[in-house]
């Protein structure tokens, strides 16, 4: 899942340079456009081809507006640029759909676990998720590597200039970019949106997330997005349940309880400045 | 620097006279509601002040400025809160509720925490740069929201607000004397950092950091003194603003309240002495004011905001006074 928004955002941040505040925004359309379609048409599949369709619109729609003017600025007017859009697109989702929580319902197919070899259960829909992932990670990858819209995908990130010069039309290019990032947060949001509640302000902590993720990874890989993705997950949970346990060794129940806790959450962040701080441009970096 | 009396004197005095007065005319009129508005202006800008320091004149785009205001106000707020129940501070200490005390405290708290934050972070630049002071910002949040010995999530109230010696500092009036004098001495400083030695070499490693250290200066310590300089007016601030609500919660670290440090100063103009005093004039005003019409006033502040990033670069105070200064 964190994968999914990450990729996104990595493809925006590397191949366009660009930092984009308001994708967790995209991810918020995405899980609204799905609830909202699926709650019409009582088809979580029909929601889920909404979602796609309404983040890469909404996606598209930004580019044209607003992004195009901010290739040639600093980072500083693209942060509060982006960061003005989340402001203006979640006032406006509250205004569309109100301020109350919509639900998801996990579609009949993907409902019911699966024993794992060992005797666990797991939730077929997260597997599902999961498989979602590894699928969009070998498109990507595919689509970056092996095709000609990869081509010039990679052509403009290297020299925005000298492809235009070729007879590319980079603004189309930038903006079918662009679409496509903000259909994968959108895909994310309706996925995740079956776990959790669909709500405005969903979208800020999985962006953030996302950042932490990409920055671990180095901008503009994907490779980096992925490896990151898995440690951010994996450290994060482990963090949770096993800080409090270590702590109970030195520290009273109760107290190890609410450090761990505290400590815990800060986990992912510190792992995020210890990796920059060593390796300052990420851990995949060169790459972009 | 400039010859004459230039438009962007005249607006800012004009912007600081209306400061002074507003507050002096409601507390005749008997509103002291305007009063506790101008002082959230004084506040707000005294913060946004500590941070032009960092992004306006040194280029460094610090988005997690929150942690420190976060941390000014907690100081503020853990202070009184164990005044209040006469229980002693960590380390033996006896807690006060004098401001002055507690101001110390804060700043030296901040400068204490940013130097090593900064130290960290300033190995970056660019885009890592704003998302490792972040990063940071967000483990101070995640920090005070999990911490539960003072509020966690849902903050600590201040029930008698901080006191200051020969001032009443309950009333809405002496308060705001309080804050506007202490962002009076933030301008100050931030006025002579412009006109020092410092200043120059700050601004001139935003401008070119290649040749600032051809010329044998080390950038990074440069950076990092900005860094600090900025992080303790800042906290000064938020020690200001959890008592001026008497409430402080994780809300104040947030990256919404970077976010909103940075808007500050963008919409009044950055790298100017009143740039931060313009925008926190307008911000708050504007919140007040749309927000007595309606509730989606960010809606709106949003489309602002998106206008003056898109089409007015020098902010409120460039688009009245023209451009003044390069880069």
């Amino acid at each position: 899942m964190l994968f999914l928004i990450a990729a996104g955002l990595t493809l925006i941040f590397g191949v366009m340079g660009l930092i984009n505040l308001a994708h967790g925004s995209l991810y918020m359309i995405g899980a609204f456009a799905c609830a909202a379609v699926a709650a019409a048409t009582g088809s979580f599949w029909i929601g889920l081809v909404a979602s796609l369709a309404a983040a890469a619109a909404a996606g598209a729609l930004m580019e044209v507006a607003v992004i195009r003017r901010l290739y040639e600025r600093d980072h500083l007017d693209q942060v509060l640029a982006t960061f003005a859009l989340i402001l203006i697109l979640s006032e406006g989702m509250r205004w569309l759909f109100g301020s109350f929580p919509l639900y998801l319902d996990i579609p009949p197919v993907l409902q019911g676990a699966v024993p794992l070899p060992g005797g666990g259960q797991y939730q077929l829909y997260r597997l599902a998720i999961i498989g979602v992932g590894i699928v969009v990670a070998v498109g990507l990858y595919l689509l970056i590597s092996r095709t000609r819209l990869g081509m010039r995908i990679r052509a403009g990130e290297s020299d925005r200039e000298m492809i235009a010069a070729l007879g590319v039309d980079i603004r189309t290019l930038y903006t079918v970019v662009f679409a496509l990032g903000a259909a994968l947060a959108g895909l994310a949001g309706a996925l995740v949106g079956a776990l959790q509640s669909v709500q405005v302000g969903m979208g800020e902590p999985a962006l953030i997330l996302a950042f932490v993720v990409i920055v671990i990874g180095g901008i503009g890989s994907i490779k980096g997005a992925l490896v990151g993705a898995v440690l951010v997950g994996v450290v994060d949970t482990m963090g949770r349940f096993l800080l409090p346990k270590l702590l109970a060794l030195a520290l009273p129940i109760s107290q190890a309880n609410s450090v761990g806790a505290a400590l815990a959450s800060m986990l992912i962040y510190i792992v995020m400045a210890l990796i920059l701080a060593f390796r300052p441009r990420g851990l995949f970096a060169g790459q972009a | 620097m400039m010859a004459g009396v230039s438009r962007e004197t005249w607006i800012s005095a004009v912007l600081v006279a209306l400061l002074v007065a507003v507050p002096l005319a409601a507390t005749a009129a008997g509103e002291p509601f305007y009063v506790t508005l101008a002082t959230r202006i004084a506040i707000l800008a005294l913060a946004a002040v500590g941070l032009n320091i960092a992004l306006g004149l040194g280029g460094l785009v610090s988005f997690g400025h929150a942690a420190f205001f976060g941390l000014g106000g907690y100081v503020a707020g853990i202070f009184a809160t164990h005044a209040f129940n006469g229980a002693p501070l960590p380390f033996g200490f006896a807690a006060t509720t004098a401001m002055p005390v507690i101001w110390l405290v804060a700043i030296a708290l901040c400068g204490l925490v940013a130097l090593p934050i900064g130290a960290i972070s300033l190995r970056t630049a660019g885009v890592y740069f704003i998302m490792i002071t972040l990063a940071f910002a967000q483990m101070i949040y995640y920090f005070a929201v999990s911490w539960p010995d003072y509020g966690g999530e849902d903050g600590l109230s201040i029930y008698v607000r901080n006191s200051f010696p020969g001032l009443n500092t309950a009333q809405p009036l002496p308060y705001f004397l309080l804050c506007l004098g202490l962002l009076a001495a933030g301008m100050v400083l931030f006025w002579c950092i412009q006109g020092s030695r410092f200043g120059a070499a700050l601004e001139a490693s935003r401008q070119n950091a290649t040749r600032l250290a051809a010329v044998g200066i080390t950038p990074f310590g440069i950076r990092l003194a900005a860094f600090v300089i900025s992080a303790m007016m800042t906290g000064l601030a938020g020690a200001l603003f959890a008592d001026l609500n008497r409430f402080v919660s994780p809300s104040m670290l947030s990256w919404h309240m970077s976010g909103e440090l940075i808007v500050l100063i963008i919409l009044g103009g950055k790298g100017r002495l009143f740039g931060p005093l313009a925008g926190a004039m307008v911000y708050v005003l504007f919140e007040y004011a749309l927000g007595g019409i309606t509730e989606r006033w960010q809606f709106f502040l949003g489309l602002i905001l998106l206008g003056v990033v898109l089409f007015a670069r020098g902010g409120l105070l460039g688009l009245l006074a023209g451009k003044t200064r390069h880069g």
